[in-house]
């Protein structure tokens, strides 16, 4: 069997497995900020939150309703989706005039409610939601757990999807116009404030999903997108939010190199990200992919 | 005679505090082609928008079909059957030219088709897939055109479609917009050219500082000739 | 102008007197996190740039002010020497980034980088990981003049060492820089045409907030004797932004006041656990749909309409 510098190969692929999957989250993640920052000129904090909401929301389908995970799969983000509409149309829709830090502040105080609600509830310790694909595979090299393989693939799906629906069908050249120029695509005959309404709503959606994918793996808890939303945000500078496909290659990219950074010097695998966002500030300051705006 | 499409009356409009328009009347019938002439800042661009709904503040009147569209949101008018070529064109970077031309959602039967489109504007059939503003200048205006004719609106308005571009090009567009007239179009036509626009309207409305001074048939261009040139200073 | 004066005299009073019916930990921590707000809001209400990551400076100063004096057995006064040093040094470094982009990202950049310092913070030893530095001596200033056990002396030199950063701020604000500083805020391509070097400025506002932040957490650990995670962390770098917003961004004094209003409100919520988080939650939601000039800001609104009808 090889090595690689003196690292098992077996410590190297679970490692780029787990920032494969990571990479995956923040794809996912980046991606629906990215479109929601697109049109509503709003840097959605409430993010992390409407994440946990999706794998609350899994995790309470299953243990009320008894609705397995691949129902939810597709409940979920519905229903987040759903309290995400009517957060636009009765709180957000009324700052769009306002700087953009106003949106930020805003949405930041929001997920601040809907944690703290959360938390209140049931608690910061979270709880396991049961693998619905238990098993895996022996590669030779490496064990590889069916669900991880799963969550991997279904998430490139996903954002390959959002890629196509974005950039090749209708209602994804209504959105790329109405980023650009919503007054004229107003005019000419576009309900923009519900096409606005209807992008928020598929942005959160899109969190909630990342979040039902989540829950096997993580445990369920209120506090489970703090963090992880604070990533997502170097990500996005990282690769500026002018593409889709940026965001994608990006997401997937960093988790990758945190992944490695955990073999090859694990007490900076917390930072690195950071660091890579350091350096592009330096090198490229509009992000990997982005225009300056 | 042909019904009134479009009756303009006592329309004001203003930008945030400056008050642009100050009571502008005139009226359009069914298939007719009117221009707007005009000094820099007179307020054409202004009246388009305003009929349009895309302006903050407006009061007066403004009757599509005998309908007040003066409180309407500019999608609503739209959908009764008014298309906007403004005046910077307003084409989209991240479409190509094939989804510019098919951005513009279809609000009554009647328009032309894309084949059709395509077959008045060959060049753009030629550059489907470039990005919308990678085009030409000349290319672009056909582009802002074209695209506002497959949405089956009666009412085309269309601001300086002439602006900064190539005699020969604007022979081209002037055969386009009497093309479309004969086809049944009714337009309304700013432009600040008013040779151009003698050869092409049938009736051109003055404006300054915000009002409407005076309404000179496309027959008594010639006598009229000298008043026009002291009202566009040319 | 004497309006302010007398105001600012009532004020001064007040906070002489204050320790004979106030807790003093409870009014020095006050006035840890009001200058903490006050050199936030420099940044933001002068010079138009919003740090959400203002807890890396506000936090590491508690812990060089911790080290100094308890590992390496210094004076205090080093301790907020290295305090202050250190969060400026820190200011600079991630000012230099964060300045090569505006509005938003700029937020989510310091915001970002504030998570990198908060992750250093788990794991370097220095920093004595989730316990934090506990037990910090509180040793006599100036050589032993000033004994600073009893909280009631301590109280005055924070109130010295709040109205010395308080007085800095308001000398920048109405200095020169400070006049160009807001020139770039309100219209930065115009600033630069007339030949001043914004980013420049910038950098120098942000080096001085955060100096004044690390001014702020390195008393706040003399004070309360320990210097932990909580003072690094994103929660904190949301509290002051929330100080600013409820008192009044780009008001002088509105800072203060916001941050005695949420610090108070914390006092009182201490018992409800998670709900401290949801009512500041619940906070920042009204005032950016309500009331986004602040307790102050709508105050001096009502004031002017009041003289003028
Ligand atoms: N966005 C705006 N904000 C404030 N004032 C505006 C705005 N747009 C135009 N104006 C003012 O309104 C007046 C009328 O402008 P408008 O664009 O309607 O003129 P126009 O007749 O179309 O001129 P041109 O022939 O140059 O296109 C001008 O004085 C102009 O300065
Ligand atoms: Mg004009």
């Amino acid at each position: 069997m090889f090595e690689l510098l003196g690292i098992p190969p077996q410590a190297l692929f679970g490692q780029l497995l787990l920032g494969l999957i990571n990479g995956a989250f923040y794809a996912m993640l980046s991606l629906g900020l990215a479109v929601i920052f697109g049109m509503l000129n709003v840097i959605n904090f409430t993010h992390g939150a409407q994440y946990m909401m999706g794998a609350f929301a899994a995790w309470l389908l299953l243990g009320i309703l008894g609705i397995p995970f691949w129902v939810s799969l597709v409940v979920a983000p519905v229903i987040v989706g759903l309290f995400g509409i009517v957060l636009e149309k009765v709180l957000l829709k009324r700052i769009y005039h306002l700087d953009h830090l106003y949106g930020f502040l805003l949405t930041f105080g929001l997920a601040l409610v809907i944690e703290g609600l959360f938390q209140w509830k049931w608690g910061s310790s979270g709880a396991p939601y049961p693998n619905p694909i238990p098993g895996g595979f022996n590669l030779g090299f490496m064990f590889l757990p069916t669900y991880r393989a799963f969550v991997v693939v279904a998430a490139l799906v996903i954002c390959l999807a959002t890629w196509y629906g974005i950039e090749r069908t209708r209602l994804g050249a209504y959105l790329r116009a109405a980023t650009e120029n919503p007054t004229l695509v107003r005019a000419f005959g576009i309900n923009v404030p519900r096409l606005i309404t209807l992008t928020y709503g598929l942005g959160v959606g899109l969190a909630a999903l990342a979040g039902v994918l989540a829950a096997p793996i993580q445990q369920v808890s209120a506090l489970m997108g703090v963090n992880l939303v604070l990533v997502v945000f170097a990500v996005v500078v990282i690769g500026g939010m002018g593409s889709i496909m940026g965001s994608i290659v990006t997401g997937f990219g960093l988790g990758l190199i945190e992944g490695l950074t955990k073999v090859f010097y694990p007490p900076a695998s917390n930072t690195v990200i950071f660091v890579v966002m350091a350096l592009v500030l330096l090198i490229k300051p509009a992000g990997l992919f982005g225009q300056t705006k | 005679m042909a019904e009134t499409l479009l009756k303009v009356a006592g329309l004001q409009a203003w930008y945030g505090e400056s008050h642009i328009l100050h009571g502008v009347d005139f009226e359009i019938r069914r298939g007719e082609l009117v221009t707007l002439l005009g000094r820099n800042g007179a307020g054409k661009t202004t009246t388009l928008r305003s009929i349009m709904g895309i302006l903050g503040k407006r009061t007066g009147s403004i009757a599509f079909d005998s309908k007040e569209t003066i409180g309407m949101s500019s999608d609503h008018i739209a959908r009764l059957g008014i298309a906007y070529c403004p005046e910077e064109r307003g084409i989209f970077s991240s479409l190509n030219v094939d989804e510019n031309l098919r951005l513009p959602p279809i609000v009554k039967p009647g328009g032309l088709s894309i084949e059709e489109i395509y077959r008045l504007f060959p060049n753009l059939l030629e550059r489907r897939y470039s990005q919308g503003t990678k085009l030409s200048g000349g290319e672009q205006q056909m582009l802002a055109i074209g695209r506002i004719l497959r949405t089956g609106a009666d009412l085309l308005l269309l601001d300086e479609p002439t602006e900064g571009l190539a005699p020969v090009i604007v022979q081209r567009i002037g055969e386009i917009i009497r093309q479309l007239k004969s086809r049944g179009f009714t337009i309304l036509l700013v432009e600040q050219n008013f040779h151009f626009a003698a050869t092409v309207a049938d009736r051109h409305y003055v404006m300054e500082d915000g009002h409407v001074v005076d309404m000179v048939a496309s027959s008594d261009v010639q006598q009229s000739i000298g008043k026009l040139q002291t009202y566009l200073g040319v | 102008m004497t309006t302010q004066r007398v105001g600012y005299a009532l004020l001064i009073v007040l906070a002489l007197v204050a320790p004979t019916f106030a807790y003093p930990v409870f009014l020095m921590k006050a006035l840890c996190f009001a200058l903490f707000a006050c050199a936030f809001n420099l940044l933001l209400g002068y010079a138009g740039l919003m740090s959400f990551g203002h807890a890396m400076f506000f936090g590491m100063a508690g812990y060089f002010y911790g080290h100094v004096v308890k590992a390496w057995d210094m004076a205090p006064e080093l301790g907020l020497l290295a305090g202050v040093a250190g969060a400026a040094l820190l200011g600079l470094v991630t000012g230099a980034l964060a300045i090569r982009r505006q509005g938003i990202y700029f937020a989510m950049i310091t915001l970002a980088f504030a998570q990198m310092v908060y992750f250093f913070c788990i794991q370097a030893p220095f920093t004595g990981g989730e316990d934090g530095l506990q037990g910090i001596p509180r040793k006599a200033l100036l050589g032993g003049l000033i004994p600073i056990k009893d909280d009631k002396v301590l109280y005055y030199v924070v109130l010295a060492i709040f109205l010395f950063g308080y007085a800095t701020i308001y000398r920048v604000i109405y200095s020169p820089f400070g006049q160009v500083l807001k020139a770039i805020r309100d219209n930065e391509q115009r600033a630069l045409s007339l030949g001043y070097e914004a980013d420049r400025y910038k950098l120098l506002a942000f080096v001085l907030s955060a100096g004044l932040a690390g001014l702020a957490g390195a008393t706040k650990a003399m004070v309360q004797q320990f210097a932990t995670l909580t003072d690094v962390a994103a929660s904190t770098s949301g509290e002051v932004v929330l100080m600013a917003l409820v008192g009044g961004l780009g008001t002088i004094i509105g800072p203060v006041v916001g941050a005695f209003i949420i610090i108070t409100m914390q006092n009182y919520l201490a018992a409800t656990g998670e709900f401290v988080l949801v009512i500041q939650g619940a906070i920042f939601v009204v005032i950016v749909l309500a009331f986004r000039k602040g307790v102050v800001g709508e105050l001096a609104e009502w004031w002017k309409r009041r003289r003028a009808g």
